[in-house]
């Protein structure tokens, strides 16, 4: 009774009525979203609406067992719930149902469920298992070994699976990392990377040099305040720039001498590379090797690009825009921003959809489930959608920072970082803004597996929460 | 506490940034940017235009003469085309693939986006192929058209026809879009703002395969289509049908008035057709052969073609020279075969001489008139021929001649009367000497009047001295029925009397005895119209019964010979026909005679053509 009583004291309840209204406002959309005449009942298990309200039902009693589970079983029996759920990835490899091309679901008497999708809750479990040992130092490469063994064993054999997206849900470790004392040049480089492969794509060479070139000059003032040296800095990198120029104006610019201006860029910085030598001046070389390699990492990406899937391709080409063709690849994101945009300030009203009703958008009970909120509740009702995510990820950071336990707080924020990644990305495609990666919105997208894995994600971390006070680190 | 505690910020700080700039687009999406508002509606609304049965056209009698049946036109919304199966599309419609891939360019190029019709008027079994397959073909739809449909198999020249409105059209009233059909002739042309109806609206919704899944808001926005309004012509279809049997193999126009109300009983161009070729798929085709015909079927020949009168003008003649005081019914004139004036000579027939007024119209003596209209214009109370003339031609004017009469027809023509002008240029001279335009005594010469015109001299005589615009359709409303006056001719009724009289005597024991029926008392005057190209045509008006007349009525058959050889026969049919309802057996033989005669076919193969007025 005493243990009862203090979990009800102590559970955060703001975070539950959170979850509550979300989890509502997404059977409300799918309703609205599947709503034909013929089943209006809201109740009728026959149609989506109907089976979201049974998975909603088993959640319930889903939280009701992890809230009553001592919170230590957690963290004793993290890497066992891990490998359970290794296993489940593989053996949905070989006995799983392909569905739109992805092997990744089990059919259980007409009910299927991803295994990635609880996979997610049990790595977190098992990072925030490894990463709150004692002598864990993020920045040692053991540590970073360990922790990079966890996250890539489910992310390859989902990515065998042929279900990218769901993979790369698990880079949102990487915030959580960052948390743990990564240091902040790596993510940067991710970003650094991520950007250089956006401007890749969407930029010629010479473009993307210059970009790099005034990049690394701006990295480099950020670690070395150096006056004498910024000058020497900005001299030689003057000097490439105004040699380009040249090329430039020498030939003729097409595709065919692009490579021409690479090869001479290289050759200033091999002269610039004996002058340096002679001089002594190591900090030009830093600069020269920064742009070097993201002149390397940018061949890669137009290199990568070549062996991605086709469909990827247009995928990413249409969210840079590169190919405009709204009935081909991009229709699904074309056709999303027409039902989001018709809905105006105020949208259109419940049931009143008609982009998301007659099917003009794809998936629109699941991945495209944002399109219903924003062509029926308008900029205001999705406003508040992303508010009330933004308001509960903040909450899952705050909780997760009360913490006295590193596992709790790993774990929390390990969950923040998930839901963050899943809404933008999510809402993303929706509105243009992300590549088209086929990940749920939490509690809106149809489907039990996703608010079941959500459910235990987010319930568990509630539990490690309320028996916050009874651990010490 | 951990050292990295400040990251705390920094983590939830990119968290906001992020989803500030998705609250940024999402307001640039949804607040900033109408298009996606139009490009949603273009989506999942479709316009269907409800098209309004055209009215109806009824007889006199309110006997049905023109009605509709459904059609179905294949509509095409390019930008939403996927591909199709163009094979079995080409095998349902049994159309070549040539001819879609044309017109479905032609479709492209208007718009994209709006609907326009790719195969038109598509029959009941091809529709009904058709509709079971619609589903697979993204982009298509079938809207439901009327046709015209035609209970009678003639008088095409009445009704007209109806068919595509075209660019020209379209830029002057805003109310057509490419594809709606237009009066292009006759009635439906004339009464197009009638016929037509208003066009509706309906606005479905359809999902992403085109298919309609009900109306946008319960049909609150749509524009129900308005049914055409319905004319009911003058026109007694049965006497109609049986002047087009008489006038069967043979040339010309036929046109009979009420006299009492301008109502047109017959309006008959000969050779006509069947409206019903000018209607669906065909009709390009049939037009072109009807244009080709020799004898040009599409000329409408009682309100389009101009003759010159011949002796039935010798009426006017008459009443000008009473009315101008220049003779009395009692003048008398000379005429042996023919006469000399002042070194012309005017031939004329074999007849008792000298002869009065009466006699003069009895007999169609040619001399007779020349004196008249000599006295006319060498009158004293004039200045000079010339002037004499104007006097002359003001009086033949309010005849209704040498002007449009009839507000019904678009294609009427004004018919001509010489002016003083045209005759200064011809002649050279302001000074004219009677002789020079003498000829127009006995309607020959520059006249040239419609076969409308024609009838409505003869309605003016009926009437004694006054007629009601001719009209053929009963009039619906206010400012139509203004259209509809009485003109009162300056000529005394007591002048119309006599030459009423002398038309009298004419049938009963002048030229046109053939036109005689039992206890009607018929007055008529034949003519025969001297024609340089061919054999000479022969005219006939009457009106009957004498007191009170019901019917007035003109023949007018090309090549006909002489106006006692058809006209007369054929207007005394039509007019006992229509006041006694049978032909008396007495002209059973007669009747014969008219419906077997064939003037067309033995006739060499020069065209004969009318002449035209454009003066």
């Amino acid at each position: 009774m005493r243990r009862q009583n203090e979990l009800i004291k102590n559970i955060d309840w703001l975070s539950i009525f959170l979850y509550l209204v979300l989890v509502f406002m997404g059977w409300l959309n799918i309703y609205a979203a599947v709503y034909n005449d013929n089943h209006s009942s809201i109740l009728d298990i026959t149609q989506k609406y109907g089976k979201q309200l049974i998975w909603i039902g088993a959640s319930g009693i889903l939280c009701f067992f992890i809230l009553l589970t001592d919170s230590k079983f957690f963290t004793a029996f993290s890497f066992i719930l891990y490998g359970l759920t290794i296993g489940l990835l593989v053996s949905v490899l070989v006995f799983g149902k392909e569905v739109h091309g992805a092997r990744s679901w089990f059919e259980l008497g007409g009910i299927r469920i991803q295994p990635a999708e609880f996979a997610k809750f049990a790595t977190a479990l098992a990072i925030a298992n490894i990463m709150s040992r004692h002598g864990f130092k993020m920045m040692r490469f053991t540590s970073l070994f360990q922790v990079g063994i966890i996250l890539l064993i489910p992310m390859s054999l989902i990515i065998l699976q042929n279900d990218t997206g769901s993979a790369l849900v698990y880079s949102s470790f990487l915030l959580v990392m960052y948390r743990e004392g990564l240091h902040g040049s790596i993510l940067l480089l991710v970003f650094i990377i991520v950007a250089l492969f956006i401007f890749t794509l969407l930029y010629s060479s010479l473009t993307v040099l210059i970009i790099i070139i005034f990049s690394t000059l701006i990295a480099f003032l950020y670690y070395r305040q150096n006056k004498q040296e910024l000058y020497q800095v900005v001299g030689f990198l003057g000097c490439c720039i105004l040699f380009l120029l040249f090329i430039r104006w020498l030939f003729v610019w097409n595709i065919l001498n692009e490579r021409i201006v690479l090869y001479s860029y290289l050759a200033t910085n091999l002269v610039g590379i004996y002058y340096i030598y002679k001089r002594k001046m190591q900090h030009i070389l830093l600069v020269i090797l920064a742009s070097w390699l993201c002149i390397g990492a940018s061949i890669t990406v137009d290199y990568a690009f070549d062996k991605l899937q086709p469909h990827q391709k247009d995928r990413i080409n249409n969210l840079l825009g590169i190919k405009n063709d709204p009935t081909g690849a991009g229709y699904n994101v074309n056709q999303s921003k027409i039902a989001i945009g018709s809905g105006g300030f105020s949208g259109k009203g419940f049931l009143q959809g008609t982009q998301t009703k007659f099917n003009f958008v794809p998936e629109q009970s699941t991945d495209f489930i944002f399109c219903t909120v924003g062509e029926e509740w308008g900029f205001v009702g999705s406003t508040v959608v992303i508010l009330l995510f933004l308001a509960f990820i903040l909450r899952l950071i705050t909780l997760a920072e009360r913490q006295r336990s590193d596992f709790s707080r790993i774990y929390g924020y390990s969950v923040a970082c998930i839901l963050f990644f899943h809404v933008i990305i999510n809402i993303g495609m929706t509105i243009g803004l992300a590549p088209v990666i086929g990940i749920p919105l939490p509690f809106f997208s149809y489907g039990g597996s996703s608010l079941w894995a959500f459910t235990i994600l987010i319930f568990i971390f509630l539990r490690l929460d309320a028996n916050r006070l009874q651990v010490f680190s | 506490m951990n050292k990295f505690t400040h990251r705390k910020a920094v983590v939830s700080g990119l968290m906001i940034f992020v989803f500030v700039i998705y609250i940024l687009q999402l307001f640039n999406l949804q607040v900033l940017d109408g298009s996606y508002k139009l490009l949603a509606i273009n989506n999942s609304q479709r316009i269907e235009t409800q098209f309004p049965a055209r009215g109806l056209i009824y007889d006199r009698h309110n006997k049905l003469l023109v009605y509709n049946q459904a059609a179905y036109d294949l509509m095409v919304i390019p930008r939403q085309i996927k591909a199709f199966d163009t094979t079995e599309l080409t095998s349902i419609l049994g159309i070549t693939p040539e001819f879609l891939k044309r017109n479905l360019d032609k479709c492209k190029k208007y718009s994209r986006y709006k609907a326009s019709v790719l195969v038109s008027q598509i029959t009941d079994s091809k529709y009904a192929r058709l509709q079971e397959k619609l589903y697979k073909y993204s982009g298509f739809f079938i809207q439901t058209r009327t046709l015209r449909k035609y209970n009678v198999a003639h008088s095409a020249d009445v009704f007209g026809y109806v068919g595509e409105v075209s660019q020209s059209q379209i830029d002057k009233d805003s109310t057509y879009t490419a594809g709606d059909y237009i009066g292009i002739n006759g009635l439906e042309k004339s009464y197009e703002n009638i016929l037509r109806g208003k066009k509706g609206e309906k606005i479905l919704l359809v999902d992403n395969h085109n298919r309609v899944m009900g109306s946008y808001k319960n049909g609150e926005h749509d524009i129900p289509a308005v049914v055409g309004g319905n004319l009911t012509t003058t026109l007694d279809i049965e006497l109609q049908e049986y002047a087009y049997q008489l006038m069967q193999n043979k040339k010309g126009g036929i046109i009979a008035i009420e006299p009492a109300t301008g109502e047109i009983l017959l309006k008959v161009s000969s050779p006509g057709y069947d409206p019903q070729l000018l209607v669906g798929l065909e009709r390009g085709e049939n037009y072109r052969t009807l244009q080709q015909n020799p004898h040009l079927p599409l000329f409408d020949r009682t309100v389009t073609a101009t003759y010159p009168p011949g002796s039935i003008f010798k009426t006017i003649q008459g009443l000008i020279g009473l009315q101008e005081k220049v003779i009395t019914p009692a003048t008398m004139y000379e005429c042996h075969y023919g006469n000399s004036f002042n070194g012309q000579f005017m031939k004329c027939h074999g007849h008792d001489s000298p002869l009065d007024l009466k006699g003069g119209i009895q007999n169609s003596c040619n001399p007779y008139f020349v004196n008249v209209f000599r006295k006319v214009l060498e009158n004293n109370k004039y200045s000079n021929v010339r002037e004499a003339y104007g006097k002359w031609r003001d009086y033949v004017l309010e005849f209704g001649l040498g002007q449009c009469i009839c507000p019904d027809f678009m294609n009427e023509s004004s018919g001509s009367i010489p002016t003083q002008e045209y005759y200064d240029k011809v002649l050279r001279t302001q000074n004219w000497f009677y002789t020079y335009i003498m000829s127009l005594s006995i309607g020959q010469g520059e006249l040239l009047i419609t076969p409308l015109q024609m009838a409505n001299i003869v309605t003016c005589i009926a009437n004694r001295g006054y007629y009601i615009t001719p009209h053929i359709v009963r009039p619906t409303d206010e400012k139509h029925k203004e259209q509809i006056q009485r003109h009162n001719l300056s000529i005394s009724k007591a002048h119309f009397d006599i030459i009423a009289d002398a038309m009298e005597e004419a049938v009963k024991k002048g030229t046109a005895r053939i036109a005689a029926c039992d206890s009607i008392s018929v007055c008529g005057k034949t003519g025969t119209i001297q024609n340089p190209s061919g054999l000479d045509h022969s005219a006939f008006f009457a009106f009957a019964p004498k007191e009170n007349p019901r019917i007035a009525i003109l023949v007018y058959v090309e090549n006909g010979k002489w106006g006692a050889s058809y006209g007369a026969p054929i207007a005394g049919l039509l007019i006992e026909k229509y006041l006694k309802g049978k032909i008396s057996p007495r002209k059973k033989g007669l009747e014969k005679r008219m419906l077997e005669s064939n003037l067309i076919t033995p006739q060499p193969p020069e065209k004969q053509q009318p002449q035209e007025s454009e003066i």
